[in-house]
């Protein structure tokens, strides 16, 4: 897909997230939105993924194809519309997000068989030992496909991620591609007022660790140039660690920069201004 | 009293290892992770055949669970092996959400469970694992009683496609049960057919409750006795069905009071049929340092325990 054709399928996914979040009047728009740019460039363009006459097959063992975790579970809204817009599932099913009896749960999970989902998660710093699991798997079958996972970058203060961060480099996980999302926020305020992170990609290259940047995570060319990248650089005995920089809230001027829309909903006069500013190009749900 | 002897005595864990050994040979999907105590889990016969199938986390045990639950999603059966204490409790939020809400093929194996790891005291001995795991929903709760049904047991929670907890132990006890069994998962298994007392107990308890049935019987008390391998599911129907009998229950097992397969079996009670029951595990407390056989006769874990319950039951009984 052109990066024009992608930047439409973003700024759809970007009216489903503050309609979902709304629709519900709970969940998390802030770093779903500044994460589109990545689950678009990932879902439409760089990942290789089981299809049938055009549409989406899903298969929870995901042999010879990409693969992608969710490790900050949180940010839902912009997987699920992603998803849906990509035909895993009936775009109408966004409307169901976080109320009873609905596949789209809070946060993702297995449990209700969503198709796209393969783990739980939600309680931050799984998703990439899932990842390294799932990449080992592959090493172990002999199938070349990749894996990525997505984190916060609040979620780098989990202890668990730094046991996976030793854990990829030292047994050559060279199938993976994980990416930081660094929006510089966290529920309680700047991440560097509330635990500072210090330089993470210094941290990640001591661990052993392949890290590249990109600084413009909400530019789709520069997302998919950065992808390109990543994916160039696997298979030289290292994971891969992409720093993408991001804003939160990105898309919607009022919601853009700031912890504050980490996790509320907009009221109705809000979701009118936010709609104001985003295209509908594939036909709302 | 049917007779129950051995010839040998061998420690739990090396049946666990032993059964590894026979799935390495058997299942080409079966993976074997360790956090640094391969020994302790007698995972060598694995490692040396399978090289490419064992994976080495170090002391990691929250990232060993995480990476297990990942690799079930390439169709492989995680063996993810540690001491209980670090394979429960210090990773319970792992398995929550990665293993057991996410209904992954995973099966956590844990050694040194309990009292009987000896000499390293409580913050290793733990006593709340069982409590721990059976509350997860769909996670199986294996805890077999001496060498050879550890090693049966391994093998069939191969083929069971779900997540399981296997707890073993350190310490030698006699190997009385068949080499070639067949573990059926969920089946409760009758030791001795009794009529006065219905004795259900789970790991090295078992053996236990074997020679307070001859200590009973001596005194002409006729004691049923049936091994509760798997706390969950839990044989509902075996337990009924023996209390139809005998009209009372002892529980034991090497678990502390609350939580463990003692709050399973008086939960089928209450439910049922209520009739006395009497629990033989540890008061609420933690463990220490000590020889096994010193710390069973201290917090009230031997033959003789079971058998000032069996009489207090039957007592209460009428």
């Amino acid at each position: 897909m052109e990066v024009e054709q992608l930047e439409k399928v973003a700024s759809q996914v970007r009216r489903d997230i503050v309609r979902m979040v709304h629709g519900c009047q709970s969940g998390h728009p802030g770093g779903s939105l500044g994460c589109t740019e990545l689950l678009v460039a990932l879902y439409f363009e760089r990942m290789q993924l089981k299809e049938q006459d055009g549409k989406p097959v899903f298969d929870m063992n995901g042999k010879d194809e990409d693969l992608f975790f969710l490790s900050n579970g949180h940010i839902s809204p912009v997987w699920y519309s992603t998803l849906a817009r990509k035909g895993y599932f009936p775009v109408e099913e966004m409307a169901t997000f976080r109320k009873l009896d609905s596949r789209l749960q809070g946060h993702p999970t297995t449990h209700e068989h969503l198709e796209g989902i393969r783990i739980a998660s939600g309680s931050l710093g799984q998703g990439m030992s899932v990842a390294i699991g799932a990449a080992l798997a592959k090493k172990l079958n002999n199938d070349k496909g990749h894996v990525y996972v997505l984190m916060g970058d609040g979620e780098q203060q989990e202890g668990q991620v730094w046991e996976a961060a030793t854990f990829a480099p030292h047994h050559q996980v060279d199938n993976l591609v994980a990416f930081i999302d660094l929006n510089g926020q966290q529920i309680d305020g700047p991440t560097v007022k509330v635990m500072n992170n210090r330089d993470l990609g210094k941290k990640y290259e001591a661990f052993g660790w392949e890290v590249i940047s990109i600084e413009e995570g909400n530019d789709m060319a520069a997302v998919l140039k950065g992808l390109y990248e990543a994916k160039s650089r696997l298979g030289h005995g290292r994971p891969i660690m992409v720093l993408l920089h991001t804003g939160m809230g990105f898309g919607v001027d009022f919601m853009m920069g700031s912890h504050k829309w980490h996790g509320v909903a907009p009221n109705d006069e809000q979701l009118a201004a936010a709609l104001g500013q985003l295209e509908e190009t594939m036909g709302d749900y | 009293m049917k007779k129950y002897t051995f010839t040998e005595k061998k420690d739990t864990r090396s049946g666990f290892g032993a059964g590894m050994h026979v799935l390495g040979q058997q299942n080409e999907n079966v993976v074997a992770l360790c956090a640094d105590l391969v020994g302790s889990l007698k995972l060598e016969a694995f490692i040396k055949e399978n090289p490419d199938r064992f994976i080495q986390c170090g002391i990691s045990e929250a990232n060993m669970i995480g990476v297990s639950a990942g690799l079930t999603i390439g169709g492989k059966i995680p063996f993810a092996t540690t001491f209980a204490n670090f394979a429960t409790g210090r990773v319970y939020d792992q398995i929550r959400q990665s293993v057991a809400y996410s209904n992954k093929n995973v099966k956590i194996c844990a050694s040194h469970a309990g009292l009987t790891l000896g000499e390293d005291g409580a913050t290793h001995q733990i006593l709340e694992d069982l409590g721990m795991m059976k509350m997860l929903p769909g996670m199986t709760v294996i805890n077999p009683c001496d060498y050879n049904q550890t090693k049966a047991a391994t093998i069939a929670i191969a083929d069971y496609e779900g997540p399981v907890y296997l707890r073993f132990g350190r310490p030698v006890i006699p190997v009385f049960t068949d080499a070639d069994q067949k573990f059926e998962i969920g089946k409760a298994w009758m030791v001795n057919e009794g009529t006065d007392v219905s004795i259900f107990a789970t790991g090295h308890m078992v053996w236990e409750a074997i020679q307070a049935g001859e200590l009973l019987e001596a005194e002409g008390i006729n004691a049923e006795i049936i091994n509760i391998h798997t706390i969950k599911p839990l044989d509902e129907e075996a337990i009924l069905k023996s209390v139809e009998k005998t009209g009372c229950v002892v529980t034991t097992e090497e678990h502390n009071r609350i939580g463990g397969l003692g709050d399973s079996v008086a939960q089928v009670l209450v439910k049922n049929k209520l009739v006395p029951q009497e629990y033989v595990a540890v008061n609420d407390s933690f463990g220490e340092s000590g020889t096994p056989t010193q710390l069973m006769e201290k917090y009230g874990l031997t033959a003789k325990h079971i058998v000032e319950a069996a009489k207090r039951a039957i007592e209460r009984k009428a």
